[in-house]
């Protein structure tokens, strides 16, 4: 179980094999389920040229902490692997990158959605998008 | 040893500060905090509230030492 929030950029599938290649879970796991999240050039109509994201040190990692628990308590995985981007990013960037490895499938599809909706309305991230007409925070998220 | 009070995103820049600190002898809740350090603004619809890291409601009562944050709903992900 890890967590990362990184302040530059990252390659998700990258960082998935890397992760997947150093755990002790080799010839135990049937399923891998992935999800990646990228920054959008457009958010409610309008182009989004650059996006910050601000977090509250020590509690973002607490709550994504919190809910991987959360998720290994609810369904029998083997591990599970989160990382989320801050800072300045542009458009095509991952910002979201949550695995979740078990025995068979169905684990791992069900725990990787609730870590994804439970970071979504838990987990301290804010973002404030630059458009040509100026910045603007998100106020929430869809 | 009074209270750490921070604030984020949208919220810090309407309040104007990042971070402030309010004497125990003067609050009682959350919701005395805000009111202390903000002058008696109104707080916005919808705003977060946590005590040392963990979401509580703005009836919380608070204590010497504690980390008291305010932000906005979250949009991470």
């Amino acid at each position: 179980m890890l967590i990362e929030i990184k302040d530059s950029p990252f390659e998700p599938y990258q960082r998935l094999l890397e992760y997947q290649s150093a755990a002790g879970f080799a010839g135990k796991y049937g399923a891998t389920a992935v999800f990646v999240g990228s920054m959008r050039e457009f958010n409610q109509g309008d182009d989004v040229e650059a996006m910050l994201l601000e977090h509250y040190p020590g509690m973002t990692e607490k709550y994504l902490q919190k809910i991987s628990e959360e998720a290994a308590k609810k369904w029998d995985i083997l591990d599970s692997l989160i990382v989320h981007r801050i800072g300045e990013m542009l458009p095509n960037d991952p910002i979201v990158l949550v695995a979740v490895w078990s025995a068979h499938r169905a684990a791992a599809f069900d725990a990787s959605r609730y870590l994804m909706e439970e970071l979504k309305s838990r987990a301290p991230f804010w973002k404030k998008e630059n458009l040509v007409e100026g910045e603007r925070w998100v106020d929430k998220n869809t | 040893m009074s209270i750490t009070v921070k604030f984020f995103a949208s919220l810090r820049e309407q309040v104007g500060q990042p971070e402030a600190e309010v004497s125990e002898n003067v609050v009682k809740t959350v919701a005395d905090v805000w009111n202390t350090t903000t002058n008696d603004m109104s707080i916005p619809e919808n705003t977060l509230m946590a005590v040392n890291m963990d979401y509580v409601e703005s009836t919380h009562a608070v204590k010497a030492g504690d980390e008291v944050a305010f932000f906005p709903p979250v949009t991470g992900g």
